[in-house]
């Protein structure tokens, strides 16, 4: 196979992926952002307390967590057959990766968001606020760089998943591999497949870490980018006065060794 | 201004029930620093966390500015929006800060004015009259993670501020501090007590806390408050604990027939010098064994231990000029001094 012939089959195989992993995390972050916000809202002593929603939403998301994707995707040919129109190509192995999807990206907002200090929670409600004040100005906001790294890890299984829909006539670069590479041996287009895959995954790991790493930035003590370029470009040589660096540099040791007490 | 009345809190948890506060019945007046301390686990968190209904109490009444709460917050574990507006004309300062670390300093205090749903502009005119208020105007557009302790306990208490509260609690609001910044916080509390005419609800297990700013405290143990007054009202009660522990004393006789007498400084009288004219008066040479005076307001406060020469029969007379002052004379609580006697009543203590 000459490289005339692999390039219109690579360019439309990546594509294909591309649209299944693209729509999957859309799905993904719809169904699993709400998701993994109830998982931690009806737990026990939080603000919507609520074992029965609790225990059923848990058991939803361990079931789609317990089948490993390969066989949900069998499983789902006659759901997706009956959602899209058919059971063959991206469109209808988008609705088996979302499904896989929601429930692995939920579990990661719900770790995330049980991270966040109950204290921040507390003042909030201690201001007059609500539970949507609480999920949008408190929970989402400081659990967002670790729900971004949850998705980046959600992103790059979802590559992996979309592979493994090839397999099944999904399409995409698996299908490409599998159909190609593997069946009519054609091992330079297997392997120009595999090259793709990782720099697709490495691209990805490494716009999420920069976004994480943005998003971090401001809790950390020497970044903030924005007020560094600001003070460089008004060349403002010590905003602080000697006395309050002085002080910075002893106080919030002694503030953040002490633990959680009554 | 906060009125609890027979305020009570049970945990229940796997069948063991845990009394959190016992019938606590506290009276906060308008404009005043009120401190209550006590050691940890003996309520005080609880406390000050069912005075703005943050913990629901099991039974009894919480009344702020005139308006029950207790009646307001409704029969579910979700605050309704009564209890919500409530809550926000009450600040609140925390031991941890609890500063959104995703949010500049302005931000952090804009909080509470979106919860409010003031427009924007107004918002962060609040927040910069706040941040000027307490000493940070600088640091509008900085992160809490870039500020210092007492500097993240300054945007802390401007925030509780935004609401234009009549109450603020503070909950350990320097336990996290070091001594010097502790003391620039509770003066910027004080200073807020005065110009604001803020009342202040305040919780610590420091002493040094509400000696320096507390106009009456209360001391909690086991859930129950066991005492509870002004500063110099605990004074004046005999064999007060509070007192003891705000001004401790302490000295044991240099000798036999000496006689060692604890004097009480409070109120008016206060404001002579006593022992000096004691002195001159009556021709004695007094010796100070011990003690812990402060001065407030041009008075002075606070207990000392003297020692006057010969046995108590012998000294009636400088006694009674010591009364005669107004000061409280109290005969210490000292034995001769006697090794056995000495562990005896350390283990009292």
């Amino acid at each position: 196979m000459t490289w005339s012939e692999m390039q219109p089959l690579l360019r439309d195989a990546c594509l294909d992926t591309l649209f299944m992993v693209w729509w999957s995390t859309v799905y993904a972050i719809i169904g699993g952002l709400p998701l993994g916000i109830l998982l931690v809202l009806t737990d026990r002593g939080a603000l919507l307390q609520n074992v029965v929603v609790n225990k059923v939403l848990g058991a939803i998301v361990n079931l789609g967590r317990s089948l490993p994707f390969i066989i949900l995707l069998v499983w789902l040919i006659p759901f997706s057959r009956f959602v899209v129109g058919t059971s063959i190509g991206p469109s209808a192995a988008v609705v088996a990766l979302a499904i896989g999807a929601i429930p692995f990206f939920a579990r990661l907002v719900e770790t995330a968001v049980r991270e966040v200090d109950h204290g921040l929670v507390e003042a909030a409600q201690s201001m007059g606020g609500g539970t949507w004040t609480v999920v949008l100005k408190v929970l989402l906001p400081q659990a967002l760089p670790s729900v971004v790294a949850g998705l980046t890890t959600t992103v790059i299984a979802l590559i992996g998943y979309s592979a493994m829909a090839g397999a099944v006539g999904g399409g995409g670069l698996g299908n490409l591999a599998i159909a190609y590479g593997f069946q009519r041996h054609e091992t330079g287009l297997m392997n120009i497949t595999i090259v793709l895959l990782i720099v697709i995954v490495t691209v990805v790991q490494l716009l999420g870490d920069l976004v994480v790493r943005r998003l971090a930035a401001r809790g950390s003590r020497q970044a903030a980018p924005v007020g560094l370029r600001r003070l460089r470009r008004t060349a403002v040589p010590a905003q602080r006065k000697p006395e309050a660096a002085a002080r910075s540099a002893v106080a919030p040791a002694s503030a953040e060794d002490v633990p959680d007490g009554s | 201004m906060i009125t609890t009345k027979g305020l009570t809190k049970v945990y229940r948890s796997r069948g063991r029930e845990v009394t959190a506060l016992d019938g606590v019945d506290l009276h906060v007046r308008e404009g005043e620093v009120y401190g209550v301390v006590g050691q940890s686990g003996a309520g005080k968190s609880t406390l000050i966390r069912c005075v703005n209904l943050l913990e629901r109490p099991s039974s009894g009444t919480v009344t702020v500015a005139g308006q029950d709460l207790t009646a307001l917050a409704g029969r579910g574990p979700r605050a309704n929006a009564e209890l919500r507006k409530a809550r926000s004309r009450i600040g609140m300062v925390f031991q941890h800060f609890n500063l959104l670390s995703s949010r500049t300093v302005q931000s952090n205090i804009e909080l509470p004015l979106e919860i409010l749903g003031v427009s924007g502009q107004e918002r962060s005119r609040k927040a910069l009259e706040l941040l000027d208020l307490v000493g940070l105007a600088d640091k509008a557009k900085a992160y809490p993670a870039q500020l210092s302790g007492g500097q993240k306990q300054r945007v802390g208490i401007a925030r509780a501020l935004a609401g234009d509260p009549k109450v603020l609690l503070s909950d350990e609001s320097t336990s996290a501090l070091d001594p010097e910044t502790t003391r620039s916080i509770l003066q910027l509390l004080r200073d807020l007590n005065r110009q604001l005419g803020l009342t202040i609800l305040l919780i610590t297990h420091e002493m040094e806390v509400v000696k320096t700013i507390c106009d009456s405290a209360a001391l909690m143990k086991g859930g129950r408050v066991v005492e509870h007054g002004t500063v110099s009202e605990l004074l004046a009660t005999p064999g007060s604990e509070l007192a003891a522990e705000l001004f401790p004393v302490g000295g044991e006789p240099s000798g036999p027939d000496r006689t060692v007498v604890d004097v009480t400084f409070h109120g008016e009288a206060a404001t002579q010098p006593v022992i000096s004219q004691l002195s001159r008066t009556y021709n004695i040479d007094i010796s100070i064994l011990g003690a812990a005076m402060d001065t407030v307001c041009g008075k002075q406060v606070g207990r000392m231990r003297i020692e006057l020469p010969g046995r108590f029969e012998e000294n009636v007379v400088p006694i009674g000029f010591l009364r005669e002052q107004g000061l409280q004379v109290d005969v210490a609580p000292v034995n001769d001094p006697a090794p056995a006697d000495k562990s005896l009543k350390e283990g009292a203590k």
